[in-house]
């Protein structure tokens, strides 16, 4: 079954290529360029799993990021930055997103963190249930 | 006035923007001139007052005591001289010409004259045209014709005469006492009688030696009539201007011949020629106050030079005090402005990064497309030689876009690194990480300037806490400072074997060793001594001269030291101790 991702940046460029280069690879691609917009996708169907770009104008990544976990907790969540390490964001990011990727982004380092992200949550869905 | 030298003042005490050190000696020497000044000038005009007031004094109570002689000695003298005249007077009255001319009677008064009071030396009868009728005496004076002698002239004037001192036939000092008598016949005669001046001195001379005052007689012309101890024996002449003549004791502060400043007090004796002289050397009464005053004088020069000494090196500490905080504070502004410099750099920088990032995540899409692209045509078989020559080529230069974005994504991550750890914190590090870092920043320059740079990292490095953004701008520093070193000359003249070369290790009781060292011109003593003071650099044109003092200060607060080494011409070593924890009490820098 092809894997749902949804991808929040609001570099279009960036984002609808990286769309298009994970549907050859047989996912399922769908695009928000805001937060706003995000959370409204989310609102319409659920992914198995999120990448969002921390640097956002309008509704932060952080302020997406905690609207996105309150509908969704179990929902994995890759977080692109600039910078490097999950701590110096500061905002508590490490507890809420799965992994960190940096910007330009090595696609291989993408493909083998959705594929983790989902396993993860896997496992989680399965403990969670009854 | 006031207000020209409260500008100056104000001028010289306010923060310089700039050390100099003339501003500092000539303020130095302003203090120290001021303080003196203010000290010692009521001190020497206390001083002179003091004198002057004492010496006044003293020349008041020189005067009192030789008024008091004088007098004494003026009433004494009258009563004496007096008496003496009153004598002859008596015996003028008593007796008659005719008494007296009878020799032999002459003879027995004049032995009854002798028996009684000491000193008469002879007597004579002067008729009334001057012959001495009758004489009783030692010398041969029967018969001498006396008309129109002063004395007798003075003598039928007055009534009773004393005449002034003058040598006797017997060559020693005589005075003559005459009195003149007009009996009621109508006789007219003079009663002659002289003596000798002996009691005469011994009642000048009594008291004034006690008190070193010279009491003397002289005439009205200035001849001694008695003996004088500063002016010679009797009838020498007194060498001195004569006083105002009165009755009245006059005290004059004198200059004799000689030059020696004196207290005179003299007084005319009534029914006298004589005028008394009671002279004091002022010298012998100032003596005393001479010895001790040269004695205050070596105390207040004494004084003087401990107000000069110590003003000198009070005032030399204060100012020195002073320009060491001018120079701290100066320093710590250009300290501030540098980081906050440092710190708009790095915002600088972080905002370009991103700004890149964007555009170079976007380019490495693209590629990565294109090649998913190629790949999938290629699969799907369509393979002319030309086509797949080209699709090679293709594929090899959106290799080429790939890797060239992978490049300068090392570098806005570096940069981003950089600027996010300007803010100080402390945490737990890999110190290998900062070197690994720092190097990298520097490779490039390090490179094209043609100086290999090394690492000798030992294995067993632990961690340690510190502040990641202070020890990355210490390393860059020291390994910039080095790099600077050994291009001194520029690349062309860099030698083969150029290096730079950073080691790290752990000592368990040290901490940790970070050394860096280099071969490059290396530091003469003179330049070590100084090298960790602000503003001093020895590149011409570049640098604040800031460098290797923030560092130092940032070593030191990091609880760490910091040592330099050097050769010229060999190269240096600078070796930064960093504890494993650090200090909890801030370090004095």
């Amino acid at each position: 079954m092809a894997l749902r991702v949804l991808l929040i940046d609001d570099e279009n460029e960036f984002v609808d290529t990286l769309a298009e280069r994970l549907e050859l690879r047989g996912y399922k691609p769908s695009i928000a360029y805001s937060g706003q917009a995000a959370l409204q996708a989310l609102r319409a169907e659920k992914p198995d799993v999120v990448v969002l770009d921390m640097l956002m104008p309008g509704m932060s990544g952080e302020e997406t990021l905690r609207r996105l976990k309150n509908m969704y907790p179990n929902l994995p969540v890759i977080v692109l930055s600039g910078h490097g390490m999950v701590q110096d964001d500061g905002v508590g990011t490490a507890d809420q997103a799965f992994a960190c990727l940096t910007k330009p982004l090595a696609l291989s380092a993408l493909l083998e963190t959705l594929a983790a992200a989902v396993r993860a949550a896997a496992v989680d869905a399965e403990g969670d249930t009854p | 006035m006031l207000g020209a030298i409260q500008k100056y003042f104000a001028h010289l005490l306010e923060l310089p923007d700039a050390i100099s050190q003339n501003r500092y000696r000539s303020l130095r020497k302003i203090m120290v001139l001021s303080m003196v000044l203010v000290s010692v000038a009521p001190l020497l005009i206390l001083s002179l007052v003091s004198n002057a007031q004492y010496m006044r004094t003293l020349e008041r109570e020189m005067e009192s005591p030789v008024y008091a002689m004088a007098r004494k000695s003026q009433a004494a003298l009258e009563l004496y001289l007096g008496e003496r005249i009153s004598t002859v007077s008596f015996l003028a009255h008593a007796y008659s010409f005719a008494d007296l001319s009878d020799e032999p009677r002459l003879n027995r008064i004049f032995l009854s004259l002798k028996s009684e009071f000491q000193g008469f030396v002879d007597m004579g009868l002067v008729d009334t045209d001057g012959r001495q009728v009758a004489y009783v005496g030692p010398y041969k004076l029967k018969g001498v014709d006396y008309a129109g002698e002063p004395w007798l002239r003075e003598t039928e004037m007055q009534g009773r005469y004393l005449s002034t001192v003058f040598l006797g036939y017997r060559g020693y000092p005589h005075m003559v006492v005459a009195v003149h008598r007009l009996e009621e016949n109508g006789m007219s005669w003079t009663l002659r009688v002289a003596t000798d001046t002996l009691r005469l001195q011994q009642i000048v001379s009594v008291v004034g030696p006690e008190h070193d005052t010279d009491v003397f007689l002289v005439d009205k012309d200035g001849v001694l009539q008695t003996d004088s101890s500063l002016y010679g024996k009797a009838l020498e002449s007194m060498g001195m201007d004569m006083p105002p003549q009165s009755h009245e004791t006059v005290v004059r502060r004198v200059t004799d011949a000689q030059g020696r400043q004196l207290m005179v007090a003299s007084c005319t004796l009534t029914g006298t020629e004589f005028v008394l002289m009671a002279v004091k050397p002022v010298a012998d009464a100032i003596r005393p106050w001479k010895l001790v005053r040269s004695e205050l004088l070596l105390v207040l020069c004494g004084g003087i030079a401990l107000i000069v000494l110590v003003s000198r090196i009070l005032m030399g500490q204060l100012v020195n005090r002073l320009q060491a905080s001018d120079e701290r504070r100066v320093a710590a502004f250009a300290q501030m402005e540098h980081s906050q410099k440092l710190s708009s750099i790095g915002r600088l920088a972080a905002g370009v990064a991103h700004e890149v990032n964007n555009p170079l995540a976007v380019i490495n899409e693209k590629a990565g497309l294109a090649m998913d692209l190629l790949a999938l045509d290629s699969g799907s078989g369509n393979g002319s030689d030309n086509g797949s020559q080209y699709r090679k080529r293709l594929h090899d230069l959106l290799e080429g876009i790939a890797s060239t974005v992978e490049r300068a994504r090392g570098i806005t991550h570096r940069l981003l690194g950089f600027a996010r750890r300007m803010e100080a914190n402390r945490q737990t590090l890999h110190i290998e990480e900062i070197i690994t870092e720092t190097l990298g920043f520097l490779e490039r320059e390090a490179v094209n300037r043609g100086v290999s740079l090394e690492m000798e990292l030992a294995e067993d490095l632990p961690e340690i806490v510190s502040d990641r953004g202070q020890l990355q701008q210490v390393f860059l520093n020291l390994v910039g400072n080095a790099l600077d070193a050994v291009a001194a000359g520029g690349s062309s003249t860099v030698s083969a074997g150029a290096f730079v070369r950073v080691g790290c290790r752990y000592e368990e009781d040290t901490g940790i060793i970070v050394s860096v060292t280099d071969n490059g011109k290396g530091m003469s003593p003179e330049v070590l001594k100084h090298i960790f003071e602000p503003f001093y650099s020895t590149k011409a044109d570049k640098g604040t001269g800031l460098g290797m003092f923030i560092t130092y200060g940032i070593v030191r607060r990091l609880g760490g030291e910091i040592h330099v080494e050097s050769e010229e011409s060999r190269g240096s070593v600078v070796r930064v101790i960093l504890p494993q924890v650090p200090p909890e009490v801030p370090v004095e820098v």
